[in-house]
């Protein structure tokens, strides 16, 4: 019972707002979705301190499919890994349904937002909860809608609406790569039930498929397939365009969907799979590349970038890439670790972003922003907590899980370990460095928005601050808390998280030099001292090096011409070959001899039938003859 | 067979009445001289629901009088049922115009009562004699109402041209009779029928070519091509209401004869007249659909429609079975309902004291009308054919029929030239919701006019509820007439 309210209570709110909303109103519609919400929050608060270290179990809810030998059951799969996700996933989301109250208090349509809310977060808990890998995709495909509806919830702008297809038609290549794995593991297990695919993942690690006539070992092709999708939804190198575009969504949602939530999603799955990417090395070397790459690539677009929100949503992106290379390298603990703390700093991050933006009139450029931190006061210590927890001070919730993570990576003897290694420790620097960048642009400095602006500039209300506060004491304790997560023995899962090698990666972590461990730390500060000096000091700097560095600073600043590039390699061609069938096939073809065709043969045959009317009664009369005579000639010659 | 006895008028009763009703009211008329026709009109209308309430509860058994000339037997009292009350509402509808125009005549509303008479003769024949001289009787009579407005040039060419069209195609039947007579040496359907069938081997061409021109003369009236000539013209240039009469009873009376001549008498060359049939059905049908398109005077689309829904029902006379006739006779029942309220929404359409025609004259009706466009939209869907209005069954039941048959091609074509049709009705849908608002029509509409396009319209939506009844009834109608 618990479980099912936790589960279901945020429908019930998304739709009493969403098909009543307008006659409730906008006040009962907060009311109702934030009580639903925190309903929720508390039954996920229970049911973390229940199920970590406890027993895995299932609640059978009612049967969903039964086709011949298939059969999927509707049901929850509580154990540790989905009591923590379903902790954060709650009661963040609970948090931002609160914040929202506030953020969103000017808009006109707020029962419907509210209820977007609460729709992905009973999307997002129904794909933590999955049991098989079909309520899996309904999740998967739940908060995907969701994050669509949210990021063009606005959409008289252009942008927004562009921005929400971006993001939809981008993870349909994830996602056809996600059901192209759910097929393979019906194919090959016969079942989608996790407790079947996992039970017999080891007695296939040596069998092979045969795909396109050409052999591949048959975990390797799964675990690539279901990390394709994981790609898509988690914004990983290739996949990863939508990400920095769904900034257009307000931003409770980018907190909320694009940081804390659905795009750990993947990282989730890697996670949730790793009974299985145990016995695919190659597939977990592919992840750890992967995630390795994207962590270095996107820091380092994130040091270029003038939009606060885009900024953050760089960092989200190369943060997932640490959690995704934690995975690679079998330290499935740390990637979840990293993903359960990042989730409170980042959605701290945005909703203090959102208080500044708030704040300035709806202004994100930072380089319109500065010398306002004496005026906003409270949302400025929260920036800052959030920051540092980010860059991985000591004790704030980021240095224990990304350090777990680089140990780990230097630790490991997978491929790519070392290569995640060193990127890791470059994308350290680099997140130091734009996050203090961040800082020193928004808040320091000589003020360079426009009178008027800087005279309203105000502090949020309560209802704002307070999520803020709550989020600021994750961002602090959250790490020290829950380092049981990255205990050798793995018991916080409860059985979830699988982990070959004795003695196993997170035993060894602890053995690594002690340069190792302090390297984290060491290139932090060194970014963030860097930061300090050009943004700070001497702000002149920036704009001399990037003018001497102009092809450099160009690449980073149009995000190394990945939309560019799509757009020539993919949309261009699509839309040629869209075009030639379209005017060719469907307008000269079908629609010449179909509809086109036909309605003009019609047209000329009803002119012509119409001109037979010609009103002499001696025309009417000749064709009654000629008709009756025609009749007697059949007989008399044809018929007998 | 007890011979029955001379003068045993019984089944014949209606129509005496209504002889006797039509010479009353002449004398009235005559003696009342100027507001004649307000008495005379739904006097008329009552004697002929009258009529029509005796069939309904009559012995539907057959029975002959007049020598069996005249046959009253459940597919007669069918049809005449329909016919009676179709010439009531249309009389009833017509008061308000003929007062418009100011060609408010007593005879206007006896020509109607006389030509209803003729129909109902024109059902119950049994013989070509009968045959002939009921159809002369109605034929007199809606000439003459084609001219009613005399005045106008168009309404007098109307009249003429069917007047001089009709007396061919008499002509033609008569010829037709005549040929038949002569080598069968009989007028009476009874013996013709068991003669056909006994000599069922040895065709006489002379009886066949006899057929041929009977058929023609009945599908003149029926107006189906090649002999349609006249309907654009007379719809279009008669009065409005004259045009409402002629669009629905004088259908069902010609369709009643055809269907008794062509299964009773020369039931057994069905092989032979199905090819006729196919022939003016399948033509019908295409013409109907497409001239109609071209159309903007609305009763000139309901000519042409007119044409192509006799063409849907020739395909189920064409099947040549029970089933056939039975969906026939659905067919027209329905037909006569889409006709009626069809035309007494464009008596609705008067603007400033003056009628229009023109179907651009709807445009944006449901703003300033909302139920009359609803009513006339019900009216669209089901001459579209569209369920779950009534139309829909109607030519469900015909083309089910020629499935049965064997005849599936022909259901094709009927069914794809319904298809061209949906547009000339939709595009009066579309005008009526979705154009630009034209002036509003003069209110209040008329009580007897929006009565009889308000119970139409209703009627073909509480069908889909009453249509296994109404083909039960239809099926014992046509199983009268087969042998």
């Amino acid at each position: 019972m618990l479980y099912t309210i936790l589960v279901f209570a945020p429908l019930v709110g998304a739709l009493i707002a969403g098909l009543f909303g307008r006659m409730i109103g906008d006040r009962a519609s907060q009311v109702v979705t934030c009580g639903f919400m925190a309903l929720s929050a508390a039954c996920a608060i229970a049911s973390f301190f229940l199920n970590i270290y406890g027993e895995p179990f299932k609640v059978v809810l009612f049967d969903w499919i039964v086709v011949g030998s298939f059969d999927t059951q509707w049901a929850l799969r509580i154990d540790g890994l989905s009591a923590s996700m379903m902790l954060v996933v709650s009661f963040i989301s609970f948090l931002i349904h609160v914040y929202s109250v506030g953020y969103m208090a000017e808009d006109a349509s707020i029962p419907r937002f509210m209820s977007y809310l609460s729709l992905f977060t009973f999307a997002m808990l129904m794909l933590v909860t999955s049991d098989n890998l079909i309520q899996l995709f309904f999740g998967w495909e739940g908060v995907g809608v969701a994050s669509y509806l949210l990021i063009g919830f606005w959409y008289d702008r252009a942008s927004a609406c562009a921005a929400a297809m971006k993001a939809f038609i981008v993870n349909r290549v994830g996602d056809f790569g996600l059901i192209l794995g759910i097929a393979a593991c019906y194919l090959v297990f016969d079942s989608v039930q996790y407790d079947v695919i996992f039970a017999n993942a080891a007695s296939f690690a040596d069998s092979t498929i045969v795909v396109f006539g050409y052999e591949f070992n048959t975990l390797t092709i799964i675990g690539v397939l279901l990390f394709i999708g994981a790609m898509g939804k988690s914004a990983q190198l290739g996949l990863h365009t939508w990400l920095p575009d769904a900034m257009e969504g307000p931003t409770p949602v980018s907190a909320l969907i694009h940081a804390a939530t659905m795009v750990t999603a993947g990282v989730f799955l890697v996670a949730r799979f790793s009974p299985l990417y145990e016995y695919a090395p190659t597939a977990l070397a592919m992840v750890a590349f992967i995630g390795a790459s994207t962590a270095f690539f996107a820091a380092t677009i994130g040091m270029v970038q003038n939009d606060i929100k885009r900024v953050i949503a760089y960092s989200t992106c190369s943060q997932l890439g640490y959690m995704f290379f934690a995975c690679g390298v079998s330290a499935y603990s740390a990637g979840v670790f990293h993903l359960f703390t990042h989730a409170f700093f980042k959605a701290l991050l945005f909703l203090g972003a959102g208080s500044v933006i708030h704040a300035m009139h709806h202004e994100q450029d930072m380089r319109k922003m500065g010398g306002i931190w004496n005026k906003i006061p409270i949302t400025y210590a929260m920036m800052w907590i959030g920051s540092l927890a980010l860059m991985g001070i000591p004790f704030f919730a980021g240095y224990y899980s990304k350090d777990a993570i680089l140990e780990a990576a230097w630790a490991s003897h997978a491929p790519f370990a070392r290569y995640a290694f060193w990127l890791g420790i470059g994308a350290a620097f680099l997140t130091a460095f734009y996050s203090g960048r961040l800082l020193w642009l928004t808040f320091h400095g000589t003020p360079r928005a426009d009178h008027h602006t800087m005279e309203h500039v105000h502090e949020s209300p309560m209802v704002m601050l307070v999520p803020l506060f709550c989020l600021a004491g994750g961002a602090l304790f959250a790490g020290w808390l829950a380092q049981g997560m990255i205990a050798p023995d793995a018991a916080w899962w409860s059985g979830a998280i699988f982990m070959r090698g004795e003695p196993n990666i997170l035993e060894e972590l602890h053995h690594v030099p002690t340069l190792v461990r302090f390297a984290p730390l060491i290139v932090g500060v060194a970014g963030f001292g860097l930061s300090l000096v050009l943004y700070l000091l001497v702000p002149s700097v920036p704009g001399r090096i990037a003018a001497a560095l102009r092809p450099v600073y160009l690449f980073l600043l149009n995000k190394w011409y990945f939309d560019e590039l799509y757009d020539r390699i993919f949309v261009q061609p699509a839309k040629a070959v869209g075009s030639v069938f379209w005017r060719g096939g469907d307008g000269l073809v079908i629609d010449g001899f179909g509809p086109d065709g036909v309605a003009a043969a019609t047209g000329r045959l009803a002119r012509q039938t119409a001109r037979l009317q010609t009103g002499y009664v001696y025309h009417y009369a000749f064709a009654m003859l000629i008709g009756v005579a025609a009749l007697v000639t059949w007989y008399l010659f044809f018929v007998r | 067979m007890t011979p029955a006895p001379l003068l045993d008028l019984m089944p014949a009763l209606p129509e005496f009445l209504l002889l006797l009703a039509g010479l009353l009211f002449l004398v009235i008329g005559v003696l009342r001289e100027g507001d004649g026709v307000r008495l005379i009109g739904p006097l008329s209308a009552l004697s002929l629901v009258i009529a029509a309430a005796i069939i309904l509860a009559s012995d539907k058994t057959a029975a002959d009088t007049f020598g069996g000339h005249f046959r009253m037997d459940a597919f007669a009292a069918f049809l005449k049922v329909l016919i009676y009350v179709g010439v009531a509402a249309a009389i009833l509808v017509s008061q308000n115009f003929l007062e418009d125009e100011r060609i408010a005549r007593f005879e206007f509303p006896l020509l109607a009562l006389f030509g209803a008479l003729g129909m109902g003769m024109m059902v119950s024949a049994n013989s070509f004699l009968a045959l002939y001289m009921s159809l002369e009787l109605q034929s007199l009579s809606v000439y003459v109402l084609a001219a009613g407005h005399r005045d106008t040039l168009r309404s007098t060419e109307a009249g003429l041209k069917y007047f001089i069209l009709g007396s061919l195609a008499s002509g033609l039947l008569l010829y037709g009779i005549s040929l038949v007579y002569g080598f069968t040496g009989t007028v009476m359907f009874d013996q013709i029928g068991s003669l056909l069938r006994d000599e069922n081997a040895s065709l006489s061409s002379g009886a066949l070519v006899g057929l041929v021109f009977i058929a023609a003369g009945i599908c003149f009236k029926l107006g189906v091509v090649p002999f349609h000539m006249w309907t654009p013209d007379v719809y279009e240039g008669a009065p409005t209401p004259v045009g409402a009469y002629i669009a629905s009873a004088p259908k069902l009376a010609a369709m009643g004869l055809l269907l008794r001549v062509l299964i009773d008498p020369f039931g057994a060359w069905v092989g032979q007249w199905q090819q006729i049939i196919v022939f003016v059905a399948i033509a019908s049908m295409l013409l109907g659909a497409f001239a109609a398109i071209m159309q903007t005077n609305f009763k000139r689309l309901m000519a042409y429609s007119g044409i192509a829904n006799i063409g849907y029902a020739l395909v189920g006379l064409a099947a040549g079975t029970r089933d056939g006739v039975d969906g026939v006779l659905v067919f027209m029942a329905i037909y006569m309902v889409m006709t009626l309220g069809t035309f007494a929404c464009i008596l609705a359409m008067r603007r400033q004291g003056s009628y229009v025609e023109d179907i651009n004259e709807l445009a944006g009706l449901s703003r300033r009308q909302p139920i009359l466009a609803l009513i006339l939209t019900i009216l669209m869907f089901s001459l579209a054919g569209i369920p779950p209005t009534a139309g829909f069954f109607g030519k469900f039941y015909v083309f089910k029929a020629a499935i049965d048959a064997n005849l599936t091609w022909l259901a094709v074509i009927g069914l794809l030239s319904s298809v061209v049709a949906c547009y000339y009705y939709l595009r009066i849908v579309k005008l009526v919701w979705f154009d630009q608002a034209a002036e509003p029509f003069d209110l209040p509409l008329r009580p007897a006019i929006g009565a009889v396009a308000g119970i139409s319209a209703i009627l073909l939506i509480v069908a889909v509820l009453a249509i296994n009844p109404l083909f039960a009834s239809a099926g014992i109608a046509a199983s009268a007439i087969f042998h």
